[in-house]
């Protein structure tokens, strides 16, 4: 591991200001369940790593009926699970948060950070996509805001400049007769990286005839995690129904991109974002409010 | 006579210090000025090193030497391979696996070793030895590297024919075929109703030990190297050391450090040299952990193999022939399990008429190692489907045809030798009998498999000495590192024959200098070996006691009886000594302390039989395999400590079910891609249903208490109980392991058949 | 670069001298002499090296030590009070729910805490509790059972 200086400043614009005068290669450290493993194996090699545990804006967790639930960068994902507002009413991101590795991974990996690792296979990420969640980020230049999927560039890649930081995922609250689920395939019970995810969002008609609205985003498939916004589309005005979540299935999986390796071939995934697609839909049926 | 201790359930007599983290593994050891290693591995699968230079790295502060094969004396001419546990290796091999010398002919291959004043430095250092290498072509499959045409790993390795010794003309990766027949199998295909043959596939597996390999070493004033390790054999490691590093055994002291898991994989000497070298040259202790990529990278693998079997059996359930063509790839160095795969794939089975050929081929890939009952899972998965597969086409249910043609005493086995009294038929009679066989296995997608396995257990040399302390407690010293529970296993027998409490009996596995010489541990072989030296040893001891109790009874030792810690007159027991006069006085009594010993070198293999029955259910949309239900059947001859028996069945049970379903090494042109536990996936807890046990009990024919090797033949029947209940589950059968979801989803989709693999003619 | 670090060790203050690179698994074993928590893996992946970090179990090789400034750790050595083992403890041995030992330390973390969260669980929520401590000798069945009788030791003593 390359030597590197630490700091743990409490508040956000220290930490603002120690990121933006480091060389180009300071980073953030919350959970570290992923930058440390990266760190060890020399995959990065920050001078400065700022550890964010102690910036109280990043470890905000709180819900209201009007604004939805706040959730700091750095709060962790067991502590997220905990959080009765989001276990009752964001269950496919609990779903998540209770997926990612273990007992002790869920205890430090923080949703912020799940996001700015931005790997493909994030599980976390697709559950804030179909609740239609918003970032925070915070900078030398002052605080912005955007939509959670204009987040990522590519595998590792993310919007942030340099010095900005990701503060906060907020979450509105999700309309009347809506329901939304997060599963993923992977070949162990836990541990395991996610082969594909998928998370999916239905709204339906008030006589719940016909679906109104639907948002399903993978996970582990492209570069990104993505919107199968075809298949979105296609179940718009259509009955929920066994056919029609099957074709929703069909049509997701060609808004996936993915590649094959160690964990998958690209068409396993394929077949694998048909059936989680197909699954999710119907467990978030199943969860309508 | 009814026994009290042994076949109790005996909590572990070492386990405190264990739930409270005292004792002490081989990274656990702290000596004062001690240095850290660390090693420098080769960036190529196949390469000639053309030259090292340390200087950038003998530069960087804190590092205090860098060594290579150079560093390490050249072995002495005859110096002959020692055989370490289970599976010979030469020791050139050994050698160049701890340090290599001309090439490099595998990926992560140590190349050099650097000695610094904390890891991050010793870490940096590594990097910059500078290494300069030519590469060679890779060969990394196993068929491909029988081909006449395939790049050669070693230019000086010629096919030796087993039977004859004679060696070939030209070179080759075949380093050893072997054909072992007898009756006429033409005969017993014409003879046949059914003939099937199918092709199998396994792939290299790791054994998965928690704790990577950690040693240390320091050279005394007197230029005595003591080695500290986690080792399976503290006497194996010091035979291997005298030659690496030519020193007399009187010269070397080796420590056992509690091992963290071995299963065959802690067994040579590939660090503790290095380490011992390194001590020589600083001057300082020396301390080597691996990490865990380098465990998975760089040490000794299960073996994978490509299996065809073809059997034949009449309608009436009799087998007419078995024939079988294994090739086991050994990695970079010859040595393979490949004869154990013969033996232990077709020993449930009387066969009169049987043909096996079996070859041990080399590959660029890491040498492997013996993994727990070696050779045989991979045997046993493709002879056990197989079996399957005829059973079902003749018609007949898979238990009863096992039945039919079950192996008993004074069958021949695979190699030739008789079976003495085994337990085959007795566990397939339970299995039949037990619900796990008999309750219905309702609902989609559902199957049930049974699969069989056997080990041989090995033998080798166990020693015991038992010291009577004046106070008539009792200490036992073995040099046997303990594995498995051994250490309890001794206590119960002791305490059995002495009519003592446990409590009153402690156990020291020494080191090389104050142990009772052992082999490895390993093998299924320690309680099974300690039973017949310790009784030596207990009844040594009896008889010393007798001599001084006789004395001060003034009648010959042979009128005397002991029971319950006295010593009676037998014709007059009003006439008694108690042990607790006779061990406080033996020490200045007659011949001085009671010393017992006992020792044995060569007992007849004690044959372990086992049945697994494994329920599954398979997801159809994604492949994924479910174990609803688990039993494990085994013939332990007799079970010291049930617990511990049941313990050893349970985890090899599930070592075989991640071979089965999850674990392999997944290679691209030679390099590895699943080096770490993220991607090498062992089962976790949630993976798996309570593994139930059945202990059957079939005393062996030699041993005091009928004890069986009992650690090995639980890893044997996994793969071969899933694929069958796989196939029971969705109509798909498996050729190849680990069944993987995906392999499994696509099978599914294919319905195809068999799997279609050319064997390559030998030279 | 070497900072100094003041945390709590089983009920107990230190302060040491750790280089940032230092994991609280490295600083716990080889600059305080807790030799407990193992390393098996280095990157999460067994649980090996499980501590308690201000009350929930964690992954002791993935916390810098310096993450740990101000905080309370709770390694295997800190389980048994006053010599007398934890019900878990006990259980693991009465059950036989170890053989090499060298997860087991891990597993005592992990199994006190679930405990601690979930006084009865049942067998898969223990399976799922414990699905970060790997285990290559038991094949956890007999593990799963200590727990389950020491879930009802504890409900005695309660």
């Amino acid at each position: 591991m390359r030597e590197f200086a630490y700091a743990a400043p409490q508040n956000l614009q220290e930490a603002i200001e120690l990121l933006s005068r480091a060389p180009d290669d300071g980073r953030p450290l919350a959970g570290g369940t992923d930058l440390i493993v990266q760190m060890k194996e020399r995959r990065k090699n920050p001078s400065l790593v700022v550890d964010v545990k102690r910036i109280p804006e990043l470890n905000v967790l709180t819900w209201d009926e009007r604004q939805g639930v706040r959730i700091g960068a750095a709060v962790p994902c067991a502590r997220i699970v905990a959080f009765a507002p989001v276990r009752e009413r964001y269950p496919a991101l609990a779903e998540a948060c209770g997926l990612i590795g273990s007992v002790q991974i869920q205890n430090r990996a923080a949703l912020g950070g799940n996001f700015c690792n931005a790997a493909p296979s994030a599980d976390a990420v697709p559950p804030v996509l179909v609740y239609a969640g918003t970032l925070v980020i915070a900078g030398p230049t002052g605080r912005r805001q955007l939509p959670a999927e204009e987040f990522f560039l590519g595998p590792g890649q993310t919007v942030l400049g340099k010095g900005e930081m990701l503060v906060e995922i907020a979450l509105p609250p999700p309309p009347a007769l809506s329901g939304a689920a997060y599963l993923r395939f992977i070949p162990r019970e836990e541990m395991d990286i996610a082969v594909a995810g998928v998370a999916s969002f239905i709204r339906l008609s008030a006589d719940r005839r016909r679906c109104e609205q639907a948002r399903i985003a993978l996970a582990a498939v492209a570069p990104t995690p993505v919107r199968a916004r075809e298949a979105e589309e296609f179940l718009i005005g259509k009955p929920p129904d066994e056919t029609n979540l099957a074709q929703a299935g069909e049509l997701a999986a060609r808004a996936a991109n993915p590649i094959s390796d160690v964990r998958g071939s690209a068409a396993y995934r394929l077949e694998l974002v048909k059936v989680l697609t197909r699954r999710t839909l119907q467990k978030a049926l199943e969860r309508l409010v | 006579m009814e026994q009290r201790v042994i076949g109790t359930r005996l909590p572990k007599v070492d386990a405190p210090e264990r739930v409270t983290g005292k004792a002490a593994f081989g990274a656990d050891l702290q000596l004062p000025g001690m240095l850290w290693a660390k090693i420098v591995r080769s960036p190529y699968p196949h390469a000639r090193i053309k030259k090292i230079d340390p200087s950038k790295a003998l530069a960087l502060p804190g590092v205090k030497a860098v060594i290579t094969a150079t560093d390490l004396p050249p072995l002495a001419k005859g110096a002959t391979a020692p055989l370490v546990g289970e599976m010979s290796i030469n020791l050139t091999a050994i050698r160049e696996i701890a340090l290599a010398s001309e090439k490099v002919r595998y990926h992560g291959q140590s190349v050099a070793a650097v000695a610094a004043v904390d890891p991050f430095t010793a870490e940096e250092a590594a990097q910059l030895v500078e290494v300069d290498y030519e590469e060679l072509p890779l060969v990394e499959d196993v068929l491909e590297a029988m081909r006449p045409d395939a790049p050669l790993v070693h230019e000086d390795l010629f096919t030796e024919e087993e039977a004859t010794r004679q060696k070939a003309t030209r070179p080759s990766n075949i380093a050893t075929h072997m054909v072992y027949s007898r009756g006429d199998v033409e005969a017993g295909w014409r003879a046949a109703d059914v003939v099937i043959e199918r092709t199998y596939r396994t792939q290299m597996v790791h054994q998965g030990y928690l704790e990577p390999q950690a040693c240390a070493a320091r050279v005394e004033p007197d230029g005595k190297v003591t080695v500290w390790t986690s080792t399976q054999g503290v006497f194996t490691v010091r035979t291997q050391l005298v030659e690496l590093l030519g020193l007399p055994a009187s010269r070397i002291k080796v420590v056992p450090m509690e091992i963290g898991g071995g299963f065959g994989g802690k067994a040579l000497a590939i660090c503790e040299p290095i380490v011992a070298v390194l001590a020589q040259k600083t001057g300082r202790p020396v301390k080597l952990v691996l990490s865990r990529e380098e465990v998975l990278r760089a040490t000794g693998p299960g073996a994978p193999a490509v299996i065809t079997v073809k059997a034949g059996a009449t309608r009436d359930g009799k087998l007419t022939a078995v024939s079988t063509t294994m090739c086991y790839d050994a990695g970079a160095f010859p040595g393979s399990p490949v004869g154990r795969g013969i033996l232990v794939g077709l020993a449930p089975y009387k066969l009169e008429n049987m043909w096996a050929e079996g070859f041990d081929v080399v590959t660029n890939k890491p040498r492997v190692q013996a993994y727990r009952a070696p050779g045989g899972t991979p045997a046993a998965f493709a002879v056990e489907a197989l079996m399957d597969e005829l059973a079902e086409a003749i018609g007949m249910d898979p238990l009863e045809f096992r039945l039919r043609n079950a192996a008993a005493q004074g069958d021949l086995l695979p190699l030739g030798m008789p079976l003495n009294r085994v337990g085959l038929k007795t566990i397939l009679e339970q299995v039949k009998a037990h619900p796990c066989w008999t309750t219905p296995l309702h609902g989609p997608n559902r199957g049930r498999g049974l699969a069989l396995g056997y080990w041989i257990g090995g033998t080798f040399t166990s020693s015991v000495e038992i010291r009577v302390n004046p106070d008539a407690t009792v200490s036992v010293f073995v040099g046997t590192v303990d594995l498995t529970g051994t250490r309890t296993a001794i206590v119960q027998m002791v305490a059995e024959e002495l009519h003592l409490s446990p409590s009153d009996i402690s156990i020291t596995v020494g080191d090389t200098d104050t142990a009772p010489y052992a082999d490895l541990s390993g093998g299924s072989r320690i309680t099974y070996t300690m039973s017949t030296a310790v009784h030596q040893a207990c009844q040594d001891t009896l008889a010393q006691l007798k001599e001084r109790a006789a004395d001060k009874l003034k009648v010959s030792p042979a009128d005397i009886e002991y029971s319950e810690r006295q010593f009676r007159v037998r014709r007059d027991p009003q006439k008694a000594v108690t042990l607790k006069e006779v061990a406080r006085e033996s020490v200045a009594w007659g011949k001085g302390p009671v010393i017992g010993k006992g020792s044995t070198t060569r007992m007849q293999p004690a044959h372990a039989y086992a049945a697994h029955v494994a329920d599954v259910e398979v997801d159809p949309d994604t492949g994924k395999v479910k174990v609803l239900r688990y039993t494990c059947f085994q013939d332990v001859g007799r079970a010291i400590n049930p617990v511990q028996v049941e313990g050893q069945m349970q985890g090899g049970a599930v070592q075989g079910i991640g071979w089965a379903l999850t674990e392999e090494y997944v290679f691209d042109r030679g390099v590895l891609k699943n080096a770490n536990l993220l991607d090498y996936r062992c089962p976790v807890a949630l993976d798996l249903p309570m593994i139930d046990t059945v202990i059957v009990e079939v005393p062996a024919s030699e041993g005091p208490y009928g004890v069986r090797g009992t650690g090995e033949v639980s890893i044997v029947p996994p793969g071969a109980a899933l694929a069958n209940a796989i196939y029971r589950a969705t109509g798909v059968r498996l050729y190849e392991l680990p069944m993987t979801p995906e392999r499994v989803f696509w099978a599914m989709r294919a319905r195809r058949g068999p799997g279609e693999v050319q064997m390559a003619a030998a030279d | 670069m070497k900072r100094e670090v003041t945390l709590q060790v089983n009920g107990e203050p230190y302060t040491v001298i750790v280089d940032t690179r230092e994991t609280l698994l490295d600083a716990l074993r080889y600059r305080l002499g807790f030799l407990g928590p193992k390393e098996g893996c280095g990157n999460g992946n067994c649980g090996s090296c499980t501590v308690i970090l201000d009350g929930a179990i964690v992954d002791s090789c993935l916390v810098f030590a310096v993450e740990a400034e101000g905080a309370e750790v709770t390694t295997v050595e800190g389980v048994a009070v006053n010599g007398q083992l934890h019900p878990v403890q006990q259980a693991f041995i009465a059950t036989g729910a170890l053989q090499c030992g060298f997860c087991t330390p891990g597993f005592i973390m992990s199994a006190k805490s679930l405990l601690e969260r979930n006084p009865n669980p049942t067998e898969q929520e223990i399976r799922l509790a414990l699905s970060g401590n790997l285990c290559r000798c038991t094949g956890y069945d007999k593990i799963v059972r200590a727990v389950m009788t020491a879930s009802q030791a504890l409900a005695k003593v309660a």
